[in-house]
């Protein structure tokens, strides 16, 4: 190559000194900016279609504002005292703690032992593990409007089935609680699965030392499950508890389509706090700003009980944990 | 951490290999096959998992006199499935567009937070620059973030501009999540050696370049993951297209809302919608389950 490149005239050399040093300043640059350009889509993107709206809501919430009329005069929290003043809301309110205790306390309960069943040396480990996830991929409506049968009052398969066992039929779509557990049977179809992966990832990072040390101190199977695996998880039951939190108090599909009507039933007995948002901004009475503070009054409701679920969540299990690890210290100092 | 590598050094495979055997079944019940006890509960949850498949399927090939005279289907389909979709065909619900309409925005998703959420994660994972600590840890704080409660200001403005009732207003509150990028830099960080990169820039890439050529490839595996993860949350999401989008331009789940309050007399018809939204992700789930499988595993591991 060098042979066949003829020898440079000076000047030309200066100026690919220029260029080259161009190029240094070029490729400064880009080391400086790229971090900044390559992360922006997601900053700016967010801002505008996530967060903007989110605080903006606080601004549509202390206005007159009408669907089809817009933004009317500051009018404080007026828009707070009349959502309070809606018995609806308050009915909502209980719906949707209901139906995500009865969907979140027993989910973890259920995804835990499947958790420890599938942590086992089972056989087809893949086969069982797709098994139980299989219903994450069905969408909340299309799980709605099947146990929307299932659940039927009348020629329901589920009634028919308590028939065989002697139990009256249930009025699922009338009574409160039936309607509130049809429901959260739905939610627990789809994400049991979902969170049993979730706890059996965390199950396999716990060391198995642990399970030995256990094992030379006596325990039983049971022992080892509540006395170790237990205490172990719990990063990952904080996590899981939180991640349902927040989606279990918004929900809103699976009762939208309990029934053709999609108002939460004849006495709104499972209208659910985004139902009751819906219904104000959408439905009836077109009003953003009251729609706006329901918004955020599930928002703060949300951080509360997420920061309550937090510290339970981490006092129970700390103080548990603690005593675990002192335990399994001392044994595996005795193994030794 | 074992010594079965040493012995495999010192005495050879075979003895490596029945150490290990001996280290595992030292470790005892843990590693023990379970009995039947645990197959038959398992066997239970398989097919609670199941029948709803199984039961949307009986009804839609069923109709609505058999429906309301057998709460339980028996388990031989009938025929009525085609013709019960040609109901919907020829009736006035965009089922077809519906289709159309959820492919686009659940494509255009997938790929978007896969390409925004390998940027920006390649950058957090592997660039030095000021800030970058505090800016993870806001994409991070954001995961928990119910943007949902947004809506009403994102109606307004989407109103406004003209969007409303169109495709682009579903689409774009979607095409970035804090979740995606976490997921990515946390796969970038062990997935990507710096030496790679190095070599790139020494033999003169540019940033772009490198990030094309070196983090796009070592990106792969946790970007497909990403995609099916977004695909699957697209395809099923409701109560943001409900509130934008209206009954002529809807996505699946839309049309079926619009199936139960037309045809809330007929299950066969309802069911049939159902299986045809339901049939494509159950078709990827089957040949693509053990990715998410593993996808959830890793990300709770990491997360």
């Amino acid at each position: 190559m060098a042979v066949l490149s003829p020898p440079k005239p000076a000047p030309d050399s200066q100026r690919t000194a220029k260029r080259i040093a161009l190029n240094q300043r070029r490729g400064k640059w880009d080391v400086k900016l790229s971090p900044y350009l390559y992360i922006s889509p997601f900053f700016i993107l967010f801002a505008i279609t996530g967060l903007f709206p989110l605080v903006y809501t606080a601004v549509v919430s202390v206005h007159q504002w009408h669907l089809l009329t817009g933004q009317g005069e500051f009018v404080g929290l007026q828009n707070y005292v009349d959502v309070f003043g809606q018995p609806n809301f308050w009915k909502s309110l209980r719906n949707t703690f209901s139906i995500f205790l009865l969907s979140s306390v027993p989910q973890v309960l259920i995804a835990i032992v499947l958790a420890a069943l599938l942590d086992a040396n089972i056989r087809a480990k893949t086969f069982w593990r797709m098994g139980v996830l299989l219903p994450y991929v069905v969408a909340p409506v299309a799980v709605g409007l099947i146990f929307g049968r299932l659940f039927a009052d009348q020629y329901g398969l589920i009634n028919e089935v308590l028939g065989y066992v002697g139990i009256e039929p249930v009025r699922w779509h009338a009574d409160v609680l039936a309607s509130h557990f049809a429901i959260s049977t739905m939610v627990n179809f789809r994400w049991t699965g979902y969170n049993t992966l979730i706890f059996l990832a965390a199950m396999q990072a716990v060391p198995r030392e642990l399970y030995e040390a256990a094992i030379i101190d006596g325990a039983g199977r049971l022992r080892q499950f509540v006395s170790v695996t237990i205490p172990q998880l719990r990063a990952t039951i904080i996590f899981v508890v939180i991640t349902s939190t927040i989606g279990g108090l918004q929900i809103f599909d699976e009762p939208r389509v309990f029934d053709p009507t999609g108002l939460g039933g004849a006495d709104r007995q499972w209208m659910t706090i985004t139902m009751f948002l819906y219904d104000i901004g959408w439905g009836n009475q077109k009003n953003f700003g009251r729609a706006a503070a329901v918004a955020w009054i599930l928002f703060l409701i949300i951080i509360v009980i997420g920061m309550i679920n937090f510290f339970i969540t981490t006092k129970i299990s700390s103080s548990d944990g603690a005593q675990a690890k002192a335990k399994a210290r001392k044994n595996s100092r005795r193994a030794r | 951490m074992s010594s079965v590598p040493v012995i495999a050094q010192t005495a050879g495979k075979g003895a490596a290999r029945s150490a290990a055997r001996r280290r595992r079944s030292r470790v005892g019940g843990a590693e023990r096959r379970p009995g039947w006890v645990t197959y038959t509960i398992l066997g239970i949850v398989l097919l609670i998992s199941a029948y709803p498949f199984v039961y949307s399927f009986l009804l839609a090939s069923s109709d609505q006199v058999t429906i309301s005279q057998n709460p339980i289907p028996g388990l031989v389909p009938d025929g009525n499935l085609f013709a019960n979709l040609q109901r919907i065909f020829e009736s006035n619900i965009p089922l077809m567009k519906g289709l159309v309409n959820s492919t686009i925005v659940a494509v255009t998703q997938a790929v978007a937070v896969v390409v925004f959420s390998t940027l920006a994660g390649y950058s957090f994972a592997k660039l030095r620059f000021r800030g970058r600590g505090p800016l993870l840890v806001f994409v991070i704080a954001t995961m928990a973030v119910p943007t949902q409660l947004g809506i009403v200001p994102l109606f307004i403005v989407m109103s406004e501009i003209g969007w409303s009732g169109k495709l682009i207003a579903v689409i774009l509150p979607g095409v970035v999540t804090a979740f995606g990028v976490f997921w990515m830099t946390q796969y970038l960080e062990s997935a990507l050696p710096y030496e790679l990169i190095e070599a790139a820039r020494v033999d003169g890439a540019s940033m772009i370049r490198t990030f094309w050529h070196v983090a796009m490839p070592a990106a792969r595996p946790a970007a497909a993951m990403l995609a099916l993860f977004t695909f699957i949350g697209s395809w099923t999401m409701y109560f943001w297209p409900s509130i934008i989008l209206n009954n002529q331009n809807p996505t699946l789940p839309l049309v079926l809302r619009q199936l139960q309050a037309s045809y809330f007399q007929d299950y066969s018809l309802i069911m049939a919608g159902v299986l045809l939204s339901t049939a494509p992700l159950v078709i990827v789930f089957i040949f693509a389950g053990r990715h998410l499988v593993t996808g959830i595993m890793q990300g709770a591991v990491k997360g």
